[in-house]
């Protein structure tokens, strides 16, 4: 099994994947994870030089929309599925640091 | 009394209830007969909606005594992969973060359900956000597979499958990402059949693989593939994917469903084939002689990268779905951790103790991929070996008209016996994943049994667009066979 | 800091609301003020299953003002999305562009003192969508209103090509124009339209020797006073703590500062544990945008000729000061309507002076613009000519002017009916003077003495004369007849 990818790495990783991971999670997942990559290197096989990427597998462009209003769902709807509100808010615990 | 479940596909179904023979009332009463009987065994369900079905039924029953017209599904009881939204009932997506969200809108194909005036008989159980290849990864319940209930029915939409096999409701939509309507069809002994990109809205459908995801049909027979694909097939104006109707007109899928095609040319991969357990391989060997007699041609071609096709998927997939799972935050809907210390806890707390281990794993997998110093290495090559597999089968396709392997190179296997090792999973979708990369459409017709009685799915796959085509060539061995008109025993 | 000599850099960063009736990928309407949450949908609250649909408005609004900013704008563009987790981005990720933008290398002009103006060059402008707003309210809890999530964004970023916190400003101000100019964005800085964070530093000669200090980027500017005191603050800051630590630009120490409006300087915001990792990749959800001929000319044939431009032209040609130029092109409105009653033959200077003076006024007390006042071009034109031919005085055209927007008519009419026409006929005017002289021989014998007291006499004289004829006569010959009566 390949080292593709060390602990301290993937709580990295977690950290930017916003998951609050057990230390046992950590081992476990960097073990798993290790062997995953270790399989997608098969890519590497592959001679891609001078093929284009292919991100979307339509052969469609410029899809747009005409700027007309919609209703909107309304403060009430919008709020209905939030864990905590504050009036006709979310609520969050106090953001202290800024983007 | 019992209510009388008839033993019919939609189309029959819908037909007699249109014409007043039978009531939809009936039916839908007989449907939850059955869920009352098996569904504590089978578990397909995670929701199902008794009183509004009947209510439904009771509707379409007095309108077509009415003489009132009625839509292509009239009366017909179906069920939906808890992954599309809808305003009825919770959308989980199988996962304890949504275990309570409410959606405030219909996805697409939900709305065409309803105004085809199908009787929505409830949500159905999935690996969580669609991400596995048993239903195991649900993370609400079990389901079993009603041909063998220690064994799995396939995922990701399991729960949709097994409810079409234990006639838990005539047809089910599922989603395909990487095999997730073919593996488990295979696997419930059902036709399953996954469109070609762009075909079928994908708005309300929960994101997974936003490149990848398709809604398809699930049913008993390929008809029934063909009515399903009439109802949802077609372009969306709040979907920026899906195909207009200018480049791709949607046909009448039913129109020339029993019309063989002829001087058809039939692609098979061998060396492919030759990577499935025995049982399938005969099975798989039986399609091709049942084609043969029908005059078709087989012709043996190569798919060069197929082999290379869980790679980049895998990639692709975890990127996306990194990307699109992200907003399950605790913050605007789903599930919040109690007692967070600051707002970054919210974050890493509501999602840890809300989502399960393969979600998890997959996020881990998709963030590490597009992390500064990987991209170009994982995500950026995976994009260009998904060209040089959509290029496989635009040469293959130059040689034949749809090409035939397994779905899977099993059958359905015991339930646990794969959960501990995800690489082991990852790698059983072998036969599927290249349909997605590629954006093709692929279906799963039932074509045997193996030695233990469990379904076999035989896969063809056509070139973007030519859904019905696809249909004709799963109708022409479908009806030399009678593998769809089987149905489990639920013990 | 005199002992220090430095040269000042600064590169700004802009992000401007696009003017369109509904959000980029949806259909709420934008709008401000409103109750929070109250326009909001399932798509831009990024709820599970949703997919945007691009808004065709933002996005040629986009290209006309990529145009206007003399940039290249890209024949095949696409869409990404940078991902990061913060309350007021429901989705955790925005949708913007990365490595193909829509338009990259441009320029922007901005108007130094007397008729010149200085290029700052544009690295690249993009669309994006905004996310909503964090309020911080009083206790442990942030309330999150997304009403502004999913608005359309147009982001600017310039070269470091300015070198003072004037340039700055001028430059804000400039791009504030061409956008209202070409009606794609309200532009109004009370309402958030437009938001700046400048990249400063300090290139300083000491000893022969250059140091750069580190960047700094100042987030939270909302007004065009913040962005200017910012960076004065941060010239001094920066020279200062380069006296005492010689801390020098580095890889990696750009540091962002938020701007405190009432301390009036920046402070530190708290350190982040690591930068940004946005983890860019091409947004599946929406198909690549592709760019045709055609498409392009429809779009250019929406310019107009820029504020600058006009504003250059004033200065330079019609000889208008900077403030009177400034203020006709301020609106395109006005510059146009300006152009046109210049065209049809009135005087730049007078036609300047008559609208400057007289035509905002108007048209800010009736709520319009000058060219909806009422009155035509032709007939403002014929108002200057007459003023210019002596046929009227100025003062009488202010009302004159007044009155043809009230009564629609023209100004020769008008001029008639209020007895508002010159008397300039020397002949007819010596007799009143003569006459005046006769009454006033004090004044007279003041005028002629030729020391302090005679410009006053002369002003006084002037004055009965103007009372005799009501105000009729043109001063200007009633002067010309009192020299020479008395030397």
């Amino acid at each position: 099994m390949g080292k593709r990818i060390n602990q301290t790495e993937a709580r990295k990783v977690a950290k930017l994947s916003r998951l609050d991971l057990s230390e046992e999670e950590i081992a476990e997942f960097t073990g798993q994870l290790s062997a995953i990559l270790d399989y997608v290197a098969k890519m590497n096989e592959l001679d891609t030089t001078g093929i284009e990427p292919l991100a979307h597998c339509l052969p469609i462009r410029n899809v747009f929309r005409e700027d007309v209003i919609k209703e909107s769902l309304g403060t009430e709807k919008t709020l209905a599925n939030a864990p905590q509100r504050d009036g006709e808010f979310f609520k969050v615990p106090k953001i202290i640091d800024s983007k | 009394m019992r209510d009388e479940l008839p033993d019919i596909d939609c189309r029959g179904l819908r037909d007699q209830i249109a014409a007043g023979d039978v009531k939809s009332v009936a039916v839908t009463k007989a449907v939850f007969e059955q869920i009352e009987k098996h569904e504590r065994t089978i578990g397909a369900y995670i929701n199902t909606f008794k009183e509004q079905a009947l209510a439904k039924a009771q509707k379409i029953d007095d309108k077509i005594a009415a003489g009132e017209p009625v839509g292509k599904l009239a009366g017909v009881p179906v069920a939906i992969k808890d992954n599309m939204c809808t305003t009825f009932g919770a959308t989980t997506c199988a996962s304890k973060i949504l275990e309570n969200f409410h959606s405030p809108y219909n996805a697409t194909v939900v709305e065409k359900l309803l105004a085809a005036d199908a009787v929505i008989v409830g949500k159905t159980n999935m690996d969580e956000f669609a991400m596995g290849s048993s239903t195991e990864n649900s993370g609400l319940k079990q389901t079993v597979n009603p041909w063998d209930t220690s064994r799995v029915p396939g995922g990701s939409s399991g729960g949709s499958t097994a409810a079409v096999a234990a006639r838990f409701c005539y047809a089910a939509l599922g989603s395909d990402t990487g095999g997730s309507i073919r593996q488990p069809a295979s696997f419930c002994g059902v036709v399953g059949l996954k469109p070609t990109y762009g075909r079928v809205s994908r708005f309300g459908l929960v994101a997974y693989g936003s490149s990848l995801d398709q809604i398809g049909p699930i049913t008993r027979t390929v008809g029934d593939c063909a009515l399903m694909m009439n109802v949802i097939a077609g372009y969306d104006p709040a979907d920026s994917t899906s195909i207009d109707e200018k480049t791709a007109p949607v046909p009448d899928y039913l129109e020339k469903l029993d019309e063989p095609i002829k001087r058809l040319k039939i692609g098979t991969v061998p060396e492919l084939n030759a990577g499935s357990d025995s049982d399938v391989q005969k099975a798989i060997s039986g399609a091709i002689e049942v084609y043969k007699k029908l005059g078709v041609e087989i012709v043996e071609i190569e798919m060069p990268h197929f082999d290379y096709a869980i790679a980049p998927y895998y990639i692709i997939a975890t990127a996306e779905a990194s990307s699109n799972l992200a907003r399950y935050d605790g913050v605007h809907y789903g599930h919040r951790t109690k007692n967070p210390k600051d707002y970054i806890e919210v974050y890493t707390k509501s999602r840890a103790e809300g989502f399960g281990k393969e979600v998890k794993r997959r996020i881990m997998l998709g963030t590490y991929a597009l992390s500064s110093g990987y991209y170009d290495a994982y995500y950026l090559k995976a994009l260009k070996v998904r060209n040089l597999i959509r290029g496989d089968f635009t040469k293959a396709f130059e040689r034949c008209e749809v090409i035939l392997m397994p779905v899977s190179p099993t059958t359905a296997f015991k339930i646990d016996e794969k959960v501990d090792d995800p690489l082991k999973m990852y790698l059983s979708d072998i036969y599927t994943i290249a349909a997605n990369l590629a954006g093709i459409p692929s279906i799963s017709v039932p074509c045997g049994f193996d030695k233990n009685n469990l379904p076999i799915g035989l896969q063809i796959l056509s070139p973007a667009f030519s859904e019905d085509k696809l249909l004709r060539i799963a109708r022409m061995y479908e009806k030399e066979t009678d593998w769809h008109k089987k149905k489990p025993v639920i013990s | 800091m005199s002992e220090l000599q430095y040269k000042v850099v600064v590169g700004l960063e802009i992000h401007v609301h696009l003017g369109t009736k509904t959000k980029m990928f949806c259909g709420c309407e934008l709008s401000f003020g409103e109750e929070a949450n109250s326009r909001v949908c399932p798509v831009c609250l990024g709820m599970p299953g949703v997919l945007p649909v691009m808004n065709k408005q933002a996005f040629e609004y986009a290209v006309l003002v990529a145009m206007a900013l003399n940039c290249e704008v890209a024949k095949f563009t696409k869409w990404d999305r940078k991902g990061y987790y913060y309350p007021d981005l429901p989705k955790n990720y925005q949708i913007s562009q990365y490595d193909l933008p829509l338009s990259r290398n441009g320029f922007i002009e901005i108007p130094l003192e007397s008729g010149k103006t200085k290029r700052i060059g544009i690295i690249r402008a993009h669309l994006e969508e905004d996310a909503g707003k964090n309020l911080h309210a009083t206790g442990n809890f942030s309330q999150v209103d997304l009403n502004r999530a999913g608005t359309p964004l147009l982001e600017i970023v310039t070269e470091p090509d300015m070198n003072s916190a004037a340039e700055v400003r001028a430059l804000a101000e400039e791009l504030q124009r061409i956008v209202r100019y070409l009606g794609v964005s309200e532009a109004d800085m009370q309402k958030g339209h437009m938001r700046f964070e400048p990249n400063v530093n300090l290139v300083i000669t000491k000893n022969g020797k250059e140091y750069k200090t580190p960047i700094v980027e100042v987030k939270n500017l909302n007004s065009f006073r913040a962005l200017e005191k910012s960076i004065e603050y941060e010239i001094g800051r920066q020279a200062e703590r380069f006296l005492e630590t010689g801390e020098v630009m580095e890889m990696g120490n750009k540091s962002t500062h938020g701007w405190d409006d009432i301390k009036e300087a920046t402070v530190l915001q708290r350190e982040k544990e690591e930068a940004h990792d946005y983890r860019y990749f091409p947004e599946p959800d929406l198909v690549p945008v592709e760019l045709t001929e055609q498409w392009l000319k429809d779009i250019k044939s929406r310019l107009c000729e820029l504020p600058i431009k006009k504003q250059m032209r004033y200065v330079n040609e019609y000889k208008l000061s900077d403030y009177d130029a400034g203020v006709l092109t301020a609106e395109r409105t006005t510059g146009e309507f300006f152009d046109e009653v210049v065209k049809a033959g009135g005087e730049p200077k007078r036609v300047c002076n008559l609208l400057t003076q007289v035509g905002l006024k108007l048209a800010n007390e009736k709520g319009c613009s000058v060219a909806e006042l009422g009155v035509k071009p032709d007939a403002l034109a014929q108002l200057a000519k007459m003023i210019e031919a002596g046929t009227v005085s100025a003062t009488a055209s202010t009302v004159i002017f007044e009155k043809m927007v009230k009564a629609g008519k023209e100004p020769e009419i008008i001029a008639k009916e209020h007895n508002l026409i010159q008397k300039s006929d020397a002949g007819k005017l010596k007799k009143i003077v003569e006459q005046v002289l006769a009454d006033n021989q004090k004044a007279v014998d003041d005028a002629k003495s030729g020391d302090k007291k005679s410009k006053k006499a002369m002003s006084f004289l002037l004055g009965q004369v103007m009372q005799k004829t009501k105000g009729q006569a043109n001063p200007k010959v009633v002067s010309e007849i009192l020299e020479k009566k008395l030397g």
